[in-house]
C-alpha cells in the first residue's frame, strides 16, 4: 500500500496570534511551527500501517522553504520520503489542486490528511482532493482499518459516531482517535539523523487559480472584566444569568 | 438566479440549524436582490421554511437517501443549484454539512468559505467574515468564483422570522452510487450533542476523577445542556474523546458555556471562544479562565455545583 500523508505547517497551539502589514498577513515573528495536530494523528496511524501491514509512507506539504523543518520532523518520526510543492498555501481549493497532482503522479492508494488545520480551519482540503481525484472520502475519522483494498472507518458525527465500509483509493480527514495522544511519537536522535538523509523532493506547482482570498484579518474585541459572584451567593449567579445575560 | 440553502433534517424533522441557514440565506438574498430556494431531503413540514425567508422548497423524497451520504447529498444539492441557477449556496457547520461542502465545491467549481460568522460585508466583491486560528481571529475573505458556497457557523447569525410563504415542489435528482456505506450508527438519542446544544456544561481536572461526573451530568440535565470536558480529562480517559472541546477537539458555539474546574489553557479557551456567555467555577482565582469568562465563582466545585443545581431547580420550578 502506498500512503501519502498531507502535512500542514501550523503555529503551535500556544501561539499568540497577531497580524502584520496592515492586518493582511499572519505575523510569524516569535511563532513556533509544528505539524498540524490532526495530521500528526494520521501520520502516526500511517506508521502503524507501515510497521504492521507493510506500506510506504510519503509526506507532502504545499508551502515555501520555511516549512521544510516540519517535513523533516515527519521524516524523523518515520516517513520514507517527503515532497514539498513550492508555492504558498493561500486557499484550500488551490492546495487541493496541487495535492491532486501529487497523488495522481505518485499513484497513492490511501491519502491521510487532517480533518482541518488549526490555523485557517477550512476543513476542505481532504474533501476537495477526494472530489478531484474521484476517490472515496471519510472525514472526522477516528478509526481506520485497511484489509487489502477494503477499508473500515469510524466517523465522528454530531452526538455520536458512525461506522462505514469503503475501499481504496481513499482519502481520510483524520483527527484524534486515529491513534491515541499517548501513541504520538517524539523523534529520537536516530530518527533525526536518518531524516537528514531521506529524500525531500521539491516540485514546482501546477498552475492553478485561487477561488477565495483572505483580504484582511482582525482579532476579537477585548472582553470586559469578569463579574465575580460569591460562592455563598449562588442565587445571584442564577439571577445574573436570567436577567442580565438572558441565557436561562 | 437565486440563493440556494441546504436545510438539514433528522428523522424527518427540520433541524434548528436549518432555520438559521434559511434566515441567513434570506439576508444574503435581500442584499443581492434575489430570492431563497431551500433544498430539503426527506423532511416533513418543509413549507414552514417560508416563515424564515424561503420562497420555494425543493423537496426530495427518496428512500435511498435515508441515511446521510456525503457524495449523494452533495450531488442532490449540486443538481438543485444548477436547476435554480444559484449564485450562492448556504450550508450549516454540522458534521454532515462540513463533510459534503468540499465535494459540492468541486462539483460546482465554487469557492467555499467555512465558519462564516456574519452576513456578507459586501456582495461585490463577495466578502464574508469567518473565524480562523480556532476563534483567536477573524478573516475577511473574498470569494471570487461565479458560484459561491458559504458554510455558516452554528449559532452565529440566529433565527430570524420573516413574513412570507414557501411553495413546495417535488425534486427528483439523479443520485450517484457511493463508495462509502454506513454499517452502523452509534448515537445517544436522549442526549443533546455539543454541536446542537444551547448550553454546554464542561468539567476539567479540578473534578479529581471520573467518579465525580455525576454532578456535572445532573447540572447538564437541569439546564438541558450537553456535557463536555477539557483535553487532560479526555487524555486521562475520564471521559470519551467525543466530549473533548478545545483547539484539537470540538469547537463550542453555545449560548452559555459553564466550565467547572477548568483552568483555561489557551487551547481550551480558543475552542470555546465563540460561546456567547461563559461562566467559570474554580478554586484558583488566578486561573486564566477568569480573564475569558463573563461570570466567575471562586470556590470549590464540590460545594458550588450542588448549590447551583439546587438554585437552578428552584428557579425552573418558579418559572415553569
Amino acid at each position: 500500500m502506498k500512503i501519502l500523508v498531507c502535512i500542514s505547517h501550523v503555529p503551535d497551539t500556544t501561539s499568540k496570534i497577531n497580524f502584520t502589514d496592515g492586518d493582511t498577513k499572519f505575523d510569524t515573528n516569535g511563532v513556533q511551527f509544528v505539524i498540524n495536530p490532526n495530521d500528526e494523528f494520521g501520520l502516526t496511524r500511517a506508521m502503524w500501517f507501515k510497521e504492521k501491514q507493510g506500506a510506504s509512507v510519503d509526506v507532502v506539504n504545499v508551502g515555501g522553504a520555511e516549512t521544510e523543518p516540519t517535513l523533516r520532523k515527519a521524516l524523523a518520526i518515520g516517513a520514507d520520503a517527503a515532497i514539498r510543492v513550492n508555492t504558498p498555501a493561500t486557499d484550500g481549493f488551490a492546495v487541493a489542486k496541487q495535492l491532486a497532482k501529487v497523488v495522481s503522479d505518485g499513484g497513492y492508494d490511501l491519502v491521510i490528511a487532517g480533518r482541518e488545520s488549526i490555523d485557517y480551519n477550512g476543513a476542505m482540503v481532504p474533501g476537495m482532493l477526494a472530489g478531484m481525484i474521484g476517490a472515496n472520502f471519510v472525514t472526522n475519522c477516528i478509526s481506520l482499518e485497511v484489509d487489502g483494498t477494503s477499508a473500515k472507518a469510524v466517523r465522528e458525527i454530531d452526538g455520536g459516531k458512525e461506522t462505514v465500509s469503503t475501499s481504496l483509493p481513499l482519502v481520510i480527514g483524520g483527527q484524534k482517535g486515529l491513534v491515541e495522544e499517548s501513541d504520538l511519537r517524539i523523534p529520537n536522535m536516530r530518527g533525526i539523523m536518518m531524516a537528514r538523509k531521506k529524500p525531500l523532493t521539491v516540485v514546482e506547482p501546477a498552475e492553478v487559480s485561487n477561488e477565495t482570498k483572505a483580504v484582511s484579518f482582525e482579532k476579537p474585541a477585548p472582553k470586559g472584566a469578569v463579574k465575580l459572584v460569591d460562592a455563598d451567593n449562588i442565587d445571584e449567579l442564577v439571577s445574573l444569568l436570567h436577567n442580565e445575560a438572558k441565557v436561562i | 438566479m437565486s440563493i440556494l440553502v441546504y436545510t438539514e433534517s433528522e428523522n424527518g424533522k427540520l433541524k434548528k440549524t436549518a432555520l438559521e441557514v434559511v434566515s441567513y440565506a434570506k439576508a444574503v438574498a435581500d442584499q443581492m436582490g434575489s430570492s431563497v430556494t431551500a433544498v430539503a431531503i426527506n423532511a416533513e413540514q418543509a413549507e414552514t421554511l417560508g416563515n424564515y425567508g424561503a420562497s420555494k422548497v425543493l423537496l426530495v423524497n427518496d428512500d435511498s437517501l435515508k441515511s446521510f451520504d456525503a457524495k449523494k447529498y452533495a450531488a442532490v444539492i449540486n443538481e438543485a443549484a444548477k436547476s435554480e441557477d444559484a449564485k450562492v449556496v448556504v450550508v450549516s457547520s454540522s458534521a454532515d454539512s462540513k463533510y459534503l461542502a468540499p465535494l459540492l465545491a468541486v462539483g460546482l467549481n465554487a469557492g467555499y468559505v467555512s465558519n462564516v460568522v456574519a452576513a456578507p460585508s459586501n456582495v461585490s466583491p463577495f466578502t464574508v467574515k469567518r473565524s480562523a486560528f480556532t476563534n483567536k481571529a477573524f478573516a475577511n475573505t473574498e470569494i471570487t468564483t461565479d458560484v459561491k458556497i458559504v458554510g455558516l457557523s452554528n449559532n452565529s447569525f440566529g433565527i430570524v422570522e420573516s413574513a412570507g410563504s414557501a411553495s413546495v415542489e417535488d425534486f427528483s435528482p439523479s443520485v450517484p452510487d457511493s463508495g462509502v456505506s454506513v454499517e452502523s450508527v452509534d448515537k445517544a438519542t436522549d442526549k443533546v450533542s455539543i454541536a446542537d446544544a444551547e448550553v454546554v456544561v464542561s468539567g476539567g481536572r479540578g473534578l479529581k476523577g471520573p467518579e465525580n461526573w455525576g454532578m456535572i451530568e445532573e447540572l447538564a440535565e437541569v439546564l438541558g445542556a450537553a456535557t463536555a470536558c477539557s483535553k487532560p480529562v479526555s487524555d486521562l480517559g475520564w471521559r470519551p474523546h467525543s466530549e473533548h472541546v478545545g483547539q484539537t477537539g470540538k469547537p463550542v458555539a453555545s449560548n452559555l458555556y459553564i466550565a467547572i474546574g477548568i483552568s483555561g489553557a489557551i487551547q481550551h479557551l480558543a475552542g470555546i471562544n465563540s460561546s456567547k456567555v461563559k461562566v467559570v467555577v474554580n478554586t484558583d482565582p488566578e486561573a486564566p479562565f477568569f480573564k475569558a469568562a463573563d461570570y466567575g465563582v471562586v470556590g470549590d466545585a464540590f460545594e458550588v455545583v450542588p448549590k447551583l443545581i439546587e438554585k437552578l431547580k428552584a428557579f425552573k420550578a418558579a418559572n415553569a
